[in-house]
């Protein structure tokens, strides 16, 4: 009897559908009062291939992908072998009209091959299967038959009364094929889950802009930070926002800035390779004292290395991106209530301190979907920093904070003259040494007037050693740190991870050993505490295979440091 | 002249003495005040170059930003708020050559805009290499053996990007030149203005006088919105035609007018308010 947690994946060829049973079960999950997670892997391609979606239900919060299978759905032949090294003999394999390979029966899975030609060929085709996993899900994971109903009449209604009435046979059927199964199941409800929004990475992103003001978005589509892109192209009739598709990245960073300039709220998505082409425009950002909005989407590198994939191996680029010294602030969040208020605040500094954010997130953190506590957002009213100019205005004023006052054009009496090459207070080129020297200082000093988000500590207080993560790697961390049930391990989760924040040193300073865990080669972030702190990073979990790290993996892992 | 866009710490110019840059200055200032504009309500967005460093000697709002990209910082300032009057200048290298990409896809988006072009076919700020429209043979501390590449026509390739406004002026004749830019500026769409411009450091081929020479003002019965006559006025070289090669006679609508933000709500974005309502809807709970 699975009663704590169940994890299922389905397992299916890229144009099969497996986002209609993913979106359609997640929220049925929520509703019924479970708490789940679903994570996905897909291939770089169109059709075929295999691409899998591993959906969590617990009876406990969950954030987390695991290596454990219980139950295996194959949608299609292909690919099963790789994920024979995750399949133990409690697995169960159910092939959804697909034959099972028979060496999984010799490893001592239990095997289930459902003939569903008859069926489909009732209904009208292959297309029905997704519905009938959706209705084996609802019964395996004991979701309530009159929810699911009610999704698939408000999915397929506008498709007409026929196909609406087909897909509620297709998830019958589904539902009586898994009740004969003897897949006993039973997960404890949340009360609290039921009340939840089922979301994804990339919608907490793209909520938490237009929570910021957003109301521009320029940016050249690359994965996987083109999600955000059409998301908020899809709610940008409703919340008044231009979405502009430009010919490169360098031109979606430039519009971004202009359209700051003129006294919008903008942002600009992207991944990696994106980015190195924005680099000049982070340069700019710094220098005309713009606010920036940077949604960095990483996939592994170099190049155009593997573009479906996941990984941490951006954040040097960011750290380091644009010519010459000027402030910026990243932000890395580790779950999806976090991405909203990041992304909001990410708005708010921007603006507030006319600096480029950026906001660094990965292919897993974004695909994946969770539950997420509501947010209500009328407790949170936008504040526009910029000011209605005076004739005497001055862009460049030399103040104590090194704020200037921010005006746009066509709002009062002043002129606003924004430029990139050093200027005077009234933004024109000054080669004045002693002016540089002002303007350099003045840029510089911004931040201190900047509170950070300080990191998450997690675990005993007294710990003696320190795991250290940031970004899409919490939720694991959380639950390896769970498991390994030990009073003198904690976890430092940086979700600001630059500046490095305040607190950092005093948590690194108390552990004996420290341990950060990185999804990339060469620990990019332990490496920049270790610069920050003068403090030793002891030990380096890293992994840069394209995968997130999963849950077993990270307790085999900090118990092999520990021991070593 | 005096007008309200003269800037008066304006006067030491970067530009070298005689430079046509001084020249078009007075044009574009005279232009401006005739258009009876309101300096706080107009904005010029340039790159880098001599060409770009217009905005500095004028008492207007201006984003000086990097080298090719003023054109989709121009798009975007005018998208943002369409109540301003928004310019893109620079010169041939920075508009036609660093910035080739945006000069085709601004075109394409046709954003209300007017596209100013220093055109002296040679690149100044950098000390005389080629640019995209020097010519043929042209001999530069890089190009030693002469250009070898193809000079670009931006004329004949805006027109065929769909531009609805297509001009060339020559700073030697100042009257004309005033009158293309303010027709520039008046057209509602993309317009391009590109403007000879002799270089008196870098060019001693192109020089005031060789554009004198190889230049003809453009005769009153040509007619500028018949396009397949414009792609041919527009291929003309030596000597080149100055005035509007092409203006398409209906209304093209622009990039502002097509964005849904402005359906049913004229006022930029900066004068409006995130809906809170509507945004918590996106977290439903059912």
């Amino acid at each position: 009897m699975l009663k704590d947690q169940v994890s299922i994946v389905l397992s299916g060829e890229a144009g099969q559908g497996l986002d209609t049973i993913e979106s359609l079960i997640i929220i049925l999950l929520k509703k019924s009062g479970f708490n789940a997670f679903l994570s996905r892997e897909f291939m770089s391609r169109i059709r075929g291939g295999n691409n899998t979606s591993e959906i969590r239900v617990s009876s406990e919060k969950v954030h987390a992908f695991v290596d454990k299978i219980d139950i295996l759905i194959m949608l299609s032949p292909q690919g099963a072998d790789r994920l024979e090294t995750r399949l133990t003999p409690a697995t169960i394999i159910i092939g959804a009209n697909v034959a099972v390979p028979a060496k999984y029966a010799e490893m001592g899975c239990r095997v289930i091959a459902l003939d569903l030609e008859e069926k489909l060929a009732a209904l009208g085709g292959s297309i029905y299967t997704n519905i009938i996993v959706t209705g084996m899900l609802t019964s395996l994971l004991a979701c309530d038959d009159a929810s699911a109903q009610e999704l698939i009449r408000s999915r397929f209604k506008a498709k007409g009364e026929e196909l609406v009435n087909k897909n509620l046979v297709a998830l019958q059927q589904g539902v009586d094929i898994a009740r004969e199964l003897d897949i006993p199941i039973a997960i404890e409800r949340d009360a609290k889950a039921a009340a939840k929004t089922a979301l994804s990475g990339t919608e907490a992103i793209g909520i938490g802009a237009i929570a910021g003001g957003c109301n521009f978005i320029a940016s050249y589509p690359m994965s996987p930070g083109t999600g955000v892109l059409a998301y908020l192209a899809k709610q940008s009739k409703e919340h008044g926002i231009i979405v502009e598709q430009a010919e490169d990245e360098i031109a979606a960073i430039n519009m971004m800035l202009g359209a700051w300039y003129a006294g919008a709220r903008a942002m600009v998505t992207t991944s990696g390779g994106g980015f190195a082409l924005m680099t000049e425009g982070m340069s700019l950002a710094g220098c005309v004292e713009s606010p920036a909005v940077i949604h960095l989407a990483q996939r592994p590198g170099p190049a155009t290395g593997l573009p479906t994939r996941t990984e941490q191996g951006d954040l040097n680029l960011v750290l380091y991106a644009g010519q010459g010294d000027f402030p910026r602030v990243i932000y890395a969040p580790g779950k999806f209530d976090d991405a909203i208020t990041l992304t909001q605040k990410a708005f708010d500094v921007a603006d507030q301190f006319q600096i480029p954010v950026i906001l660094l997130t990965d292919q897993y953190f974004l695909d994946s979907i969770g539950m997420t506590e509501q947010i209500d957002f009328s407790k949170s009213a936008i504040v526009n920093n910029f000011i209605e100019t005076t004739a005497d205005y001055q862009r460049y004023a030399l103040t104590p904070s090194g704020v200037s006052p921010r005006g746009i054009p066509g709002y009062g009496k002043g002129l606003v003259c924004a430029d990139s090459d050093e200027h005077s207070e009234n933004g024109r080129i000054t080669e004045d040494f002693a002016m540089r020297v002002a303007m350099v200082d003045k840029r510089m000093r911004k931040l201190d007037g900047y509170k950070d988000v300080e990191p998450e500590l997690i675990g005993n207080k007294d710990y003696s050693t320190l795991l250290i993560g940031w970004g899409s790697t919490y939720g694991a961390i959380c639950e390896a740190l769970k498991l390994l049930n030990r009073d003198d391990i904690a976890f430092a989760f940086f979700q600001q991870v630059y500046p490095v924040p305040s607190s950092a040193v005093k948590m690194l300073e108390q552990a004996q050993k420290r341990i950060v865990i990185e999804n990339n080669a060469t620990g990019q972030f332990g490496k920049l505490l270790e610069m920050e702190t003068l403090l030793k990073v002891h030990q380096k979990i890293l992994k840069y295979n394209g995968m997130p790290f999963s849950v077993e993996e990270l307790v085999e892992r900090i118990l092999g440091g520990l021991s070593s | 002249m005096n007008t309200r866009f003269d800037f008066v710490e304006g006067k030491n110019t970067a530009w070298c003495p005689g430079c046509g840059n001084m020249m078009l200055l007075a044009i574009l200032k005279g232009a401006l005040e005739e258009l009876n504009l309101d300096p706080t309500r107009v904005v010029i967005s340039s790159g880098i170059g001599q060409a770009a460093k217009m905005p500095q000697y004028l008492r207007i709002n201006y984003f000086n930003g990097l080298h090719g990209r003023a054109l989709p910082v121009a798009t975007a300032i005018k998208a943002a708020n369409p109540e301003l009057t928004v310019i893109a200048e620079g010169g041939d290298g920075d508009m036609y050559g660093e910035g080739g990409n945006h000069f085709l896809h601004t075109i394409r988006r046709n954003p209300d805009i007017a596209h100013i072009v220093h055109n002296n076919m040679v690149y100044g700020l950098t000390k005389g290499q080629a640019s995209p429209t020097s010519q043929r043979g042209f001999i530069t501390p890089v190009q030693v053996y002469g250009v070898a590449s193809e000079p670009f026509n931006p004329l004949t390739t805006a027109i065929s990007v769909g531009a609805t406004f297509v001009a060339r002026a020559f700073v030697g004749n100042q009257g004309q030149a005033r009158e293309l830019i303010k027709a520039a500026i008046g057209h509602k769409g993309y317009a391009l203005i590109d403007i000879f411009d002799p270089c008196v450091s870098f060019n001693k081929i192109n020089t005031f006088n060789w554009y004198k020479e190889n230049t003809y003002v453009i005769d009153a019965s040509y007619d500028p919105s018949d396009k397949a006559a414009a792609l041919k006025k527009g291929a003309e070289e030596a000597p080149y035609p100055l005035g509007i090669i092409y203006r398409q006679a209906e209304h093209k609508p622009t990039f502002e007018e097509q964005l849904a933000v402005y359906e049913k709500d004229p006022s930029p974005l900066h004068r409006r308010q995130r809906n809170s309502e509507l945004l918590n809807k996106l977290m439903p709970s059912e």
